[in-house]
């Protein structure tokens, strides 16, 4: 009998540590499909986080660098400038890309380095237990803003994909979600679209995947489906912040 | 035979390359050389100062306490140096800049108008190879020709003028 | 090949393309920064890469990265700059990524000064990041040793899977002496050949992790205790240093780096005087030339460690001596250099201590 729906190559068949309801697995997911899609699977590096994904590593078919917290666009740096002819990406938390390594994803970003970021924004630390991002709501209620962010003392979120289309080095920055079948193509297309401009020599991509956390923000996994699109989704507004890819390979 | 040769001024006036020539000189010659530069914010402008070592022996110490020989192209290196020169050693001044006397007694002082010199010769930035001339002739640390080859190794071969200038603001102090 | 007169830094940078290094991330910091120009102008008319990091932190991370994939690789930077990178370094021990790391040292703490210091020893040979693991520590003294040890460091980090560390000091970076470099094709590696490298499965083998974290505990002491048992071999097999004039020695003086050379002159006005001086210089710091100690220590010689810092190699010097000798130390800090005078002063006073 012929399989029509089938683990893909690039993800390992190991047992992941996700939540129950966590968009990790999906996003995991599209991402190996892109990666099975365009053939590019043996010549690929990934670089896991300090977070939730932490252990990306072992769930990556193709050859993994794990990176201190914030620090993986520097070591993706490192790896593409060796070996320019490999395939490498980056799979980042908010706390990661945008708090401890905001500098390390702004300067490859500024760089145009050729690389490929996948970053996940459900505003909040997960994997230390649900302590505020710098991508949590005003309001929202987390274990470092027992009284809801208050925009006066703690800032306001920081919106990642409008903060670099300020830089002239980056190629493509687009905001995507999971919550429904609709959006999760939409955003296997645009992980495939920033994996695609990296085998064609075009710089700097990201993608962030507004997702959810069900566990630290305290919901069944539908609950937070519905949170993140009354809350999360008018805050961070979907759709492509920037795209020269159309332009010529520099 | 050890040389050592304390090159001060300020920022800007060639002291390192000055003390630079001598090093190479003693590197062709196969002697023990070292070139220890002051470095630093006291570079942009302000005072600068190297130390050169040219020995038979191997350079133990870089650091000059007590320089053999002492070249100065302003005011507040002679006040630094002057004290440490060894008894009977030679310090070199580049009058056109500092105006008083050697307070020693015990020490050959040399006065040279380099930069007054350089300016006439159409060479504002030679003085140091002026002086330079003049401590190769009164120390004997290498010979005429041994410094032009050090000179023409330094020069890029592209641009033979700065080897002429060089060699012409060298002969002007040597033959002082 | 004939000599040339170069800058220390620049001898390392040189030294280390001649050892195959084609990946150089930086960033600016007094009085290393001419290695980072060096790579600047050498590394894109050969193919290489020089990057300038957006930080330290950076920079490190980069190092591990392209580590990570087997390419020979340096950085380069100066005691605060090293403070930085600490976290980077530990987690490159941590996943025995090689690489090659250059410390000129300065004052500090702090910001603290410009000028050449020996204040980073512990930071070097203790730790500075967290965790059990060790550099391979190698320090210099002369501008043709800054050179070998280049080599020798990329070699040995290779061999060992391991960051190796030169430490210099700003004297050293910054002066320029008569050095002989070695010709590029006999001395190059360019990229380990190792298999578990991230170069990309191709398809044909298991994927490679470079990586530092075992949330198990009995895991985690397993590779801990491994990369140990790695270390007492390397504490064995590479340990380095230089004696002169220890056998009919009363005082021994205990120096590295620049230091020692100042020593030496030291060393040779004792001896006119008639007081019987030797030098035992380590070159690798890590490991510690204890065996150096071993072969000296009769009971009556005494020993003077000389250090640009407060007292730091001293702790080692006692470790060695272990009973067996007095050890005195003598240091001035803050880029403040030591004179020979002022060392034959302490030595007079120890001499005269023994009559």
């Amino acid at each position: 009998m012929e399989k029509v729906f089938k683990r893909p190559h690039a993800l390992c068949d190991v047992e992941f540590h996700y939540c129950p309801g966590c968009t990790h697995g999906i996003v995991h997911r599209l991402v190996a499909e892109v990666i099975d899609e365009l053939g590019i699977e043996g010549r690929t590096i990934g670089v896991a986080p300090v977070g939730c994904s932490v252990f990306a590593y072992n769930y990556f078919n193709c050859d993994m660098q794990e990176a201190a917290h914030g620090r993986a666009p520097a070591v993706a740096t490192g790896i593409k400038r060796a070996l320019p002819d490999s395939i490498v990406f980056t799979y980042q938390g908010d706390g990661d890309l945008a708090a401890i390594g905001t500098a390390e994803t702004v300067h490859a970003a500024a760089r145009g380095e050729n690389i490929t970021i996948i970053f996940i924004n459900n505003a909040i630390y997960g994997m230390t237990g649900g302590q505020m991002a710098p991508t949590t709501l005003v309001g929202q209620v987390t274990q470092t803003s027992p009284y809801g962010r208050d925009a006066k003392t703690q800032g306001m979120p920081i919106k990642v994909c409008e903060m670099l289309s300020q830089l002239e080095g980056a190629t493509y920055l687009e905001r995507v979600t999971v919550d429904s079948v609709k959006n999760i193509k939409a955003a296997k297309a645009a992980i495939k679209k920033a994996f695609q401009n990296q085998v064609d020599g075009k710089g700097f991509s990201l993608v962030e995947v507004v997702s959810t956390c069900p566990t630290n923000w305290g919901m069944s996994p539908t609950e937070a489906m519905d949170w993140l699109r009354e809350n999360m989704l008018p805050h961070y507004p979907l759709g492509v912040y920037k795209d020269k890819s159309n332009e010529e390979a520099k | 035979m050890t040389h050592e040769i304390i090159f001060a001024g300020f920022g800007g006036q060639g002291i390192l390359f000055a003390g630079k020539v001598i090093a190479y000189a003693g590197m062709i010659e196969e002697k023990n050389v070292s070139h220890l530069p002051s470095y630093g914010p006291e570079m942009r402008g302000g005072t600068a100062n190297c130390s050169v070592i040219v020995s038979d022996e191997s350079v133990a110490s870089p650091v000059i306490i007590d320089p053999t020989s002492l070249v100065v192209m302003n005011g507040p290196s002679l006040d630094k140096f002057e004290d440490n020169v060894v008894p009977g050693g030679k310090i070199f001044i580049d009058s056109t800049l500092v105006t008083r006397d050697v307070k020693r007694s015990d020490v050959e002082v040399y006065k040279i108008d380099a930069t007054h010199l350089a300016q006439k010769m159409g060479l504002p930035k030679l003085a140091n190879i002026i002086m330079v001339g003049k401590l190769v002739k009164e120390t004997g640390i290498f010979t005429y020709d041994e410094i032009k080859k050090a000179i023409t190794k330094m020069v890029p071969a592209s641009k033979p003028e700065l080897l002429e200038n060089n060699m012409k603001a060298f002969d002007t102090g040597y033959n002082l | 090949m004939a000599k040339v007169l170069v800058k220390g830094n620049e001898a390392i940078a040189e030294a280390a393309i001649r050892a195959g290094c084609r990946l150089f991330f930086g960033y600016p910091i007094t009085p290393q920064t001419e290695v980072s120009a060096y790579m600047a102008k050498k590394m894109p008319k050969i193919g290489g890469t020089f990057l300038q990091a957006e930080s330290e932190v950076a920079a490190i991370n980069m190092v591990y990265g392209a580590g990570g994939t087997g390419s020979r690789v340096m950085t380069s930077s100066s005691s605060p700059g090293i403070s930085l990178k600490s976290e980077g370094i530990s987690y490159i021990a941590g996943a025995d990524v090689p690489c090659v790391i250059v410390n000129i040292v300065r004052g500090g703490p702090g910001l603290g000064g410009i000028q050449p210091a020996q204040s980073d020893y512990f930071q070097a040979v203790k730790g500075g990041g967290h965790g059990d693991y060790h550099l391979l520590v190698l320090a210099p003294s002369s501008i043709q040793e800054m050179v070998d040890l280049t080599s020798h460091a990329f070699n040995k980090a290779d061999e060992y899977r391991m960051p190796v560390m030169i430490m210099g000091d700003g004297m050293l970076g910054q002066m320029m002496e008569p050095v002989e470099f070695p010709e590029e094709e006999e001395n190059a590696v360019y990229a380990s050949k190792e298999d578990w490298a991230t170069t990309g499965t191709k398809m044909e083998r298991k994927h490679n992790i470079i990586n530092s974290l075992y949330i198990d505990p009995n895991t985690l002491e397993n590779t801990v205790i491994e990369r140990q048992k790695k270390y007492d071999i390397i504490a064995k097999e590479e340990v380095m240093y230089e004696e002169v004039d220890t056998k009919d020695a009363d005082i021994i003086l205990v120096a590295y780096g620049t230091t020692a050379r100042i020593c030496k002159t030291a060393m040779a006005k004792a001896r006119e005087k008639g007081i019987k001086v030797g030098l035992i210089r380590p070159i690798t710091l890590w490991p510690f030339p204890t065996v150096a100690f071993d072969k000296v220590c009769d009971g009556k010689k005494k020993f003077l460690t000389v250090e640009m810092s407060m007292g730091q190699m001293v702790e080692d010097v006692k470790l060695s001596v272990n009973g067996r000798g007095e050890v005195e130390f003598f240091g001035r800090t803050g880029g403040v250099v030591p004179t020979p005078n002022e060392i034959l002063a302490k030595i007079e006073e120890m001499a005269g201590g023994a009559k």
